[in-house]
């Protein structure tokens, strides 16, 4: 009896060492930071002075009050709206109609994906070029048709529309494929056994076998492209810098200015803890699907 | 209510031929077995009749009416797949009124969220509820209707299957290998309730199995394909007992038919060293095959049961024992001619009661006794030669 004992609790200590050197990089690079940010959030620290003193809630209490907070709210909801539903519904449509192909559906899956793989800073540029108010061939193409010039980054009324755009163009090729891989589950049986219960009409189809059985995949596409859009900030940082007249001042560039342009560290950490909150329940909402799925 | 009528169905695919011409009628109420081992293409065929997949060349016609251009849900014909194809999103009773929906509702009020926006279809999706829930009952399974059917044993998705074919009222029922998922003690159950579903309903089915006990045991006629080709269409008595080619006497029956290679000489049949003396009138020098089923020889040990001497003329041969598989009511002992070693022979012999529980010991060197009566008598390109053709030819040499 007291052998064994001994040998589990060995045994236990292996297992410790053996989890440690993971356990102690979770801890330093994820928790360890995360924790030092809310503490900090609690503060009134700025890089530009060593002296610092506790001030509660006064930096939450602060945001509430902040025009600056609350048009960078509504910032990120505009171009969440604007973005979403395009990162949702085009992919899945591209999904569906390259799925029934046989020729050309490798090239195409390629096609849609190579966005994906280039470095979005620099292709924002090239975007920006594209945009370009003067030489931009999308205003040549606009003028073809008598409209425009239309100054995209430059407008308060189309600078979302156009960083929507810019991004929809990057995300469309990942959700796509991780729409087809969900439609590529999807027993080919069960759409057998549809048409012979009548359900061959492309309509039924959709709505009485693919749309139900990619549940799963569309929770994870919708939240993680929520998750992108939340997290908006490189092509704002590149092309706009929040301008023109804070019009694409969103969420997290607006925490990235109070922190490194204005050091006001205590209150951009009270943003962070804000924005670690939203996706914490994004991620929730995933993984909480993600369960209901595998126990049903 | 459905005769089914294949005529020349062709399938390939790529360079593949599946289906080399099949031809085959159905008759209204009749329970035909699809049987042939795997790969041979019974789901293939079974595909085509439902109008999953279409023939290249072929017409498919049911009572009368032709089905090849039509889609599935315009045949009337319901189909249970081997693996059940449930829909996994949906509860029993939802799976199994889909073919209802799908039949009776308007396109607009199928739309999600349109049950709610067309009230006065309520009445109608009251009565097809009232229709699952009388198939559910014949089928002892209104207790799962809402269950989803992850929450289902095998035996319990197999009969949602069959209620979901059933709802529908079909003319034509379909099964591909439906009990090849279940265990073996199940099988043997639902293989039952199929044919007493069947008898009660008085429906034509077509059975896909690549198991010959189940064709044997519940059809009316069993169909053998092979490398997409009938066989032979017989009622399961006549395909054991009158095998129209080796394939067929081969793939019915186990163990397997003994095949014993023979040259016809004037005085008789000779097998190796042996000459079998039986009158046969075939031309001197033919080379013939002998098939002879393994219970039709006769062996007699301690422990076995007698059996009955046979009329005719017997073919006496020495075989050499190789092992004995005891199977509780009988045992089944493979062994080789004597003379032939690379002739193997198999043969089933009931046991006697008062063997008890002792081990059945054999000698090594048996003789036993095969009836020619028995014999199915096949020419060198594994054809069965005529039974009574040959019986002429006696008669003539006698
Ligand atoms: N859709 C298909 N594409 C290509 N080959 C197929 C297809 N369906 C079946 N086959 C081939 O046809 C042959 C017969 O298949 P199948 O009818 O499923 O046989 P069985 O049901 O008798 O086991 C197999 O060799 C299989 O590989
Ligand atoms: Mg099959």
């Amino acid at each position: 009896m007291s052998v064994r004992t001994t040998f589990e609790r060995r045994q236990n200590r292996i297992a410790y060492a053996f989890v440690a050197p993971a356990t102690l990089l979770i801890v330093l690079i994820y928790l360890a930071p995360m924790a030092m940010v809310a503490l900090t959030s609690f503060t009134d620290y700025t890089l530009v002075s060593d002296y610092w003193e506790w001030v509660g809630f006064d930096n939450y209490r602060q945001m509430l009050a902040d025009p600056a907070v609350s048009n960078a709210v509504r910032n990120t909801f505009v171009y969440a709206a604007l973005f979403l539903p395009g990162a949702f519904i085009i992919p899945l449509l591209l999904a569906i109609a390259i799925q029934e192909r046989k020729q050309f559906r490798s090239i195409l899956e390629l096609v849609y994906f190579l966005p994906v793989t280039s470095t979005l800073a620099a292709m924002a540029l090239v975007w920006a070029g594209l945009m370009d108010s003067r030489q931009g061939v999308i205003n040549a193409a606009l003028g073809w048709f008598g409209l425009g010039p239309l100054n995209f980054l430059g407008d308060p009324g189309t600078v979302l529309f156009a960083l929507a755009g810019i991004s929809l163009w990057s995300v469309i090729g990942f959700n796509m494929v991780l729409f087809l891989a969900g439609l590529t589950a999807i027993p080919r049986s069960l759409y057998e056994a549809a048409a012979i219960d009548g359900a061959d009409h492309p309509v039924d189809q959709f709505f009485r076998v693919t749309w139900p059985m990619l549940a799963p995949t569309s929770v994870f596409v919708a939240v993680t492209s929520s998750i992108t859009a939340f997290k908006l900030f490189d092509t704002v940082a590149i092309l706009t810098k929040g301008k023109p007249d804070h019009a694409s001042e969103v969420f997290l560039y607006l925490t990235f200015l109070e922190g490194f342009e204005y050091f006001n560290m205590g209150y951009a950490s009270a943003l962070s803890v804000v924005f670690l909150g939203v996706i914490f329940i994004f991620a929730a909402v995933q993984t909480f699907w993600a369960d209901r799925q595998t126990h049903s | 209510m459905a005769r089914l009528t294949l005529s020349d169905i062709h399938k390939s695919f790529g360079s593949t031929e599946v289906l080399k011409g099949i031809s085959l009628d159905v008759a209204n109420g009749e329970f035909l077995s699809l049987v042939g081992s795997s790969g041979c293409g019974k789901s293939t065929l079974l595909r085509i009749i439902s109008g999953l997949e279409t023939p290249d060349r072929g017409t498919i016609e049911i009572d009368g009416k032709a089905m090849t251009a039509l889609a599935p849900k315009a045949r009337g014909v319901a189909m249970v797949f081997q693996d059940y194809a449930l829909y996994p999103h949906m509860t029993v009773a939802q799976n199994m009124a889909m073919p209802l929906i799908m039949a009776r509702l308007p396109f607009h009020a199928r739309l999600p969220g349109m049950k709610w926006l067309t009230p006065h279809l309520a009445p109608l999706r009251a009565e097809m509820a009232g229709q699952v829930e009388q198939v559910a009952q014949q089928l002892h399974i209104d207790h799962l209707l809402e269950r989803r059917p992850a929450q289902l044993s095998g035996g319990q998705r197999q009969r949602v299957a069959l209620g979901r074919a059933l709802v529908r009222n079909p003319t034509l029922f379909l099964m591909d290998e439906p009990l090849s998922n279940l265990d073996a003690k199940l099988r043997v159950k639902v293989r039952t309730e199929i044919v007493d579903l069947h008898r009660a309903s008085g429906l034509t089915f077509v059975y896909v199995t690549h198991d010959q006990v189940e064709a044997m045991t519940m059809s009316d006629r069993v169909a053998l394909l092979q490398a997409g080709t009938l066989l032979q269409v017989a009622p399961p008595a006549t395909l054991y007992a009158e095998p129209q080619s080796i394939d067929v006497a081969k793939f019915i029956g186990s163990p397997e038919i003994n095949l014993l290679p023979v040259c016809a000489e004037p005085e008789g049949l000779r097998l190796g060293a042996t000459l079998l003396p039986l009158s046969h009138g075939f031309k001197p020098g033919t080379d013939l095959i002998v098939g002879l089923r393994p219970e039709a020889l006769r062996l007699s040990a301690p422990g076995l049961a007698q059996l009955r001497p046979a009329e005719g003329p017997e073919l006496q041969l020495d075989m050499v024992q190789a092992s004995i598989e005891d199977l509780g009511s009988e045992i089944v002992v493979h062994g080789a001619v004597a003379a032939l070693p690379d002739i193997a022979l198999r043969i089933r012999a009931q046991k006697s009661l008062q063997s008890g529980v002792h081990k059945i010991a054999l000698p090594e060197r048996l003789s036993l006794h095969a009836p020619m009566a028995t014999a199915v008598i096949f020419d060198i390109n594994g054809k069965r030669l005529d039974p009574q053709s040959v019986a002429r030819r006696q008669e003539a040499l006698a």
